[in-house]
C-alpha cells in the first residue's frame, strides 16, 4: 500500500495537531506563533503536493493527480492569504486565539482529501471535515450575535445538505452496488446501466455538492453566512471552499458519473442560469458590501458551472482558470473590506467608502481593480475568466449559457461600478484609520496578479489544460 | 421459525415504540420509548448476524446518546407544547408533500435494476470464516485506515469547536496550583504551641495568619523595605 501518497495531507494534519499542543501548552498568547506556524505548515503542504507522484492509493480511496495538484496548490494559496487577512483583524475583534489557525488548517485538510477523492466516502467525509470546522470559525466571534446566528444557519442547511448528499450516496451505492469511482464509471458505461433510482441518487449528490458551491437552489445561506461570519472567515469561506466544491463537482461528474452527462448536462446547466440570473438582479439592491460580494459569490458559481455544463475538456479548462481568477480578485476585494475601518469601528457599508479616493487613494484604486476585474473589463484577469469559459460554451454549442453570461455580466457591471463611482465622485466621508501593512501586502500581492494576469497566465492555463485532461483521459 | 417470530416481535415493537416516540406527550416519554426502540433495533440486528453491530447499537446509543437525551430534556426548560404547536399547524402542508414525494419515490423505485456488473464488483463481501467482529476490525484498520483516520479527525475538530466556543476564562476562578500545594511543608501550616490552662486562643493570637509564603499582593509591598538597606 503506497501510503506516501496522501503525504500531504498526513503532514498537515500532524502539523495541526503539533501547533494545537503548542498553542495548549505555550504560557503566553499563542495566536501570534501559531499563525506564523499554520502558514509554515501550508508552505511544506504545497511542496509536498508538488513533489507527490501521480498515483491511487489506500485500495482506491485516493487518487494524486494533476487535476489534484492544481486544485490543491490553489487552495492552500486561498487559505494562506485568508489567514493573512487574519491576523490583525481578530486582534482589533478580541477573537485572536490560536484555535483559529488549527481549524483553518483543518478545514484545508478536509478540502485537499475532498479534490483527491476517488470514492464516495472519502468525499464525504473530507467534506464533513471541512464543513465542521467551517461552521465553528463562522461562530468564532462567540459574543456578537450576528456570527451566532450566521453558524447557525450555516450549520442547519449545511447539515441537511449533507443529509442529501448521504442520501444520495446510499442510492447510488444501492443501485451501482459500489462507492468506488472507478468501479461506478465501469458499471455505469454498461448500456442500461442508469437505471431510474441511480438516477435520482446522482441528483441528490449533485444537490449536496450544489449547496458547497452555493448556486442557486441552494444559495440561501450564503448572503447571511457571508453578513454575519467575522470578516476573514467570509474571506475564508468565499475562496478555498468554493474552490474545492467545484473541483468535486468537476471530478464527480466527469469521472464517475461522465458517461450519464446527458442525465445531468441539463440540471447543471439549469443551476447555472439560475445563479448567473439571481446573481446579477439581487445583488443591485444591496447596501452592505459583504452582503453583496456574497451576491456576487453566487455569480461567479454561476460562470464557473458554465465550465461544467460545457461538458468538454475546454470547458473544464475554463472553470479551472475562472477559479484561479477568483480566488485572488476575490481575496483582494475583501482585503480592501477589512481595511474598511474608522476610529477602531468596523464598517461594511458602501455608502460610508463616498469618496475613498480623495482620503486613501491607493486603497481605492485597488478597489477598482478589483471591481473592474469582477466586472470583466478586458485588460484584467477577470475578463479572462469569462473569456476562457464563454468560449468554451460557444465551441459546445450552448449558446443561451453564453448569451445569459454575456447579459448577466452586463447587469452584474452595473453594481460594480457604481462602487466605483461611489469611491470616486461622491463627496469625501471621513478618513479611515491606518491599514495594517498585512492587509496592505495581500491587496498589493493580489492586484498586481489581477492587473498582470495577461502577462503571465499562459503557464497558469497550460497547468489547467493538463489537470482538465486528466478528467477526460 | 423462531427467528421469523422473533423478527417480527421484535419489528412490530420497533415500529410501535418509534411511532411512541413521535407522538408521545410527555418528552421523557418519547425518550424512554427511544431507548425501547434501540434495544429492539438491536435485537434485529442479532437476529441478522450482526452481533457486533447490536451491541454497539446498545453500547454506544442506549449507554451515551439516550441517556444524554435524558438528561438534555429534563434539565433544560424547553417548552414542548410550543414546538408541537408548529407541528399541528404545518402537518397538512408536511402532509402532501410526503405524499408526493412517496408516490415519487415509488414510481422510481418500481423502475430500478441493478447494474448487470454491480454484483462482480461489490465491495466487501460478506467473509464467511470469520466472526463479524474480526471481519470489521480486519477492513476498519486495514483498508479503510484512512477513512478511519479521517474520521477520527473529525472528531478532533468537534472536540476543539465545542472547547472554543463554550469555555470561559473567569479572571476571578481561583484555580488549584498543584505544585505550590505539594511544595508546602508543615512547618508552613502548623504551629505547636503551649498554652497554658486557662489562657483563651485570643490571648495567645493563634488566629492571627501564620509566617509563611505570602500572598502574591503581600510580596509586592514587602519588597521596597528589603531593597531600603542597598
Amino acid at each position: 500500500m503506497n501510503w506516501q501518497i496522501a503525504l500531504p495531507e498526513i503532514v498537515l494534519a500532524l502539523c495541526g495537531m503539533a501547533i494545537l499542543l503548542f498553542g495548549v501548552l505555550y504560557r503566553r498568547d499563542a495566536s501570534v506563533p501559531c499563525n506564523m506556524l499554520t502558514l509554515g505548515a501550508f508552505l511544506i503542504a504545497a511542496f509536498l503536493v508538488l513533489s507527490t507522484p501521480d498515483g491511487s492509493g489506500y485500495g482506491g480511496l485516493f487518487v494524486v493527480d494533476a487535476f489534484s495538484r492544481f486544485v490543491k496548490i490553489l487552495i492552500l494559496a486561498g487559505a494562506a492569504l485568508a489567514l493573512m487577512l487574519s491576523f490583525d483583524y481578530n486582534r482589533h475583534e478580541g477573537i485572536a486565539r490560536f484555535e483559529f489557525p488549527v481549524l483553518i488548517l483543518f478545514a484545508v485538510v478536509g478540502m485537499m482529501t475532498m479534490v483527491s477523492a476517488a470514492n464516495l466516502m472519502t468525499l464525504y467525509l473530507g467534506l464533513e471535515l471541512q464543513l465542521i470546522s467551517l461552521y465553528v470559525v463562522t461562530a468564532f466571534n462567540r459574543t456578537a450575535i450576528r456570527s451566532s446566528e450566521a453558524a447557525l444557519k450555516y450549520f442547519v442547511l449545511g447539515a441537511l445538505a449533507s443529509g442529501l448528499l448521504l442520501y444520495g450516496i446510499s442510492l447510488v451505492y444501492g443501485f451501482a452496488g459500489s462507492t468506488s469511482f472507478a468501479a461506478l464509471a465501469s458499471a455505469l458505461s454498461a448500456p442500461g446501466g442508469a437505471s431510474p433510482g441511480l438516477v435520482v441518487g446522482i441528483v441528490f449528490v449533485i444537490a449536496g455538492l450544489v449547496f458547497e458551491v452555493s448556486a442557486v437552489p441552494f444559495h440561501m445561506w450564503t448572503p447571511d453566512v457571508y453578513e454575519g461570519a467575522p470578516t476573514p472567515v467570509t474571506v475564508f469561506i468565499g475562496t478555498a471552499p468554493k474552490v474545492a466544491g467545484m473541483a468535486l463537482l468537476l471530478r464527480t461528474l466527469s469521472t464517475p458519473f461522465g458517461h450519464l452527462s446527458p442525465d445531468w448536462r441539463l440540471l447543471i446547466e439549469l443551476v447555472s442560469l439560475g445563479s448567473m440570473i439571481l446573481g446579477a438582479l439581487a445583488a443591485i439592491g444591496q447596501t452592505n458590501f459583504k452582503r453583496l460580494m456574497a451576491y456576487s459569490a453566487i455569480g461567479h458559481m454561476g460562470y464557473t458551472l458554465i465550465g461544467l455544463a460545457a461538458g468538454t475538456e475546454a470547458g473544464l479548462r475554463g472553470a479551472l482558470i475562472y477559479l484561479v481568477v477568483y480566488v485572488f480578485m476575490n481575496v483582494g476585494i475583501f482585503a480592501g473590506i477589512i481595511a474598511m475601518r474608522r476610529q477602531g469601528r468596523v464598517f461594511e457599508q458602501i455608502a460610508d467608502l463616498a469618496g475613498l479616493a480623495r482620503t486613501d487613494p491607493a486603497l481605492a484604486l485597488a478597489f477598482a481593480v478589483f471591481l473592474f476585474s469582477m466586472a470583466g473589463i478586458p485588460p484584467l484577469a477577470g475578463f479572462f475568466g469569462k473569456l476562457y469559459v464563454f468560449l468554451a460554451a460557444v465551441q459546445a454549442g450552448m449558446w443561451t449559457l453564453a448569451i445569459i453570461g454575456v447579459l448577466t455580466s452586463v447587469v452584474g457591471a452595473y453594481y460594480y461600478i457604481r462602487i466605483v463611482k461611489v469611491m470616486f465622485m461622491d463627496a469625501p466621508a471621513p478618513a479611515i484609520d491606518q491599514r495594517p501593512a498585512m492587509v496592505s501586502f495581500v491587496a498589493a500581492a493580489t492586484g498586481l496578479f489581477t492587473v498582470f494576469f495577461v502577462l503571465f497566465s499562459a503557464p497558469i492555463v497550460a497547468a489547467a489544460q493538463a489537470a482538465a485532461q486528466v478528467l477526460f483521459g | 421459525m423462531i427467528a421469523t417470530i422473533g423478527f417480527y416481535v421484535f419489528a412490530v415493537i420497533l415500529l410501535a415504540s418509534a411511532t411512541m416516540v413521535v407522538t408521545a406527550r410527555n418528552p421523557v416519554h418519547s425518550v424512554l420509548f427511544l431507548i425501547l426502540a434501540f434495544f429492539n433495533a438491536a435485537a434485529l440486528f442479532l437476529i441478522a448476524g450482526a452481533e457486533f453491530l447490536a451491541m454497539i447499537l446498545v453500547i454506544v446509543y442506549v449507554g451515551a446518546v439516550a441517556v444524554l437525551f435524558l438528561f438534555v430534556v429534563m434539565m433544560l426548560d424547553v417548552n414542548f407544547a410550543e414546538l408541537r404547536e408548529g407541528i399541528q399547524r404545518y402537518a397538512p402542508v408536511g402532509l402532501v408533500v410526503g405524499l408526493i414525494l412517496l408516490f415519487e419515490l415509488g414510481l422510481v423505485l418500481t423502475g430500478w435494476h441493478f447494474a448487470p456488473s454491480a454484483a462482480e464488483i461489490r465491495m466487501s463481501p460478506t467473509p464467511t470464516a470469520l466472526s463479524n467482529t474480526a471481519a470489521l476490525g480486519n477492513v476498519l484498520y486495514t483498508r479503510y485506515i484512512f477513512l478511519f483516520q479521517l474520521a477520527g479527525l473529525i472528531l478532533l475538530v468537534a472536540m476543539i469547536g465545542a472547547i472554543v466556543l463554550t469555555l470561559r476564562e473567569r479572571g476571578t476562578a481561583r484555580r488549584q496550583r498543584i505544585g505550590r500545594q505539594n511544595a508546602r511543608q508543615p512547618e508552613e501550616t502548623l504551629a505547636m504551641l503551649n498554652v497554658a490552662v486557662g489562657a483563651g486562643i485570643d490571648e495567645i493570637g493563634i488566629l492571627r495568619p501564620l509566617p509563611g509564603p505570602a500572598p502574591a499582593g503581600a510580596e509586592s509591598h514587602a519588597l521596597p523595605h528589603a531593597a531600603e538597606p542597598h
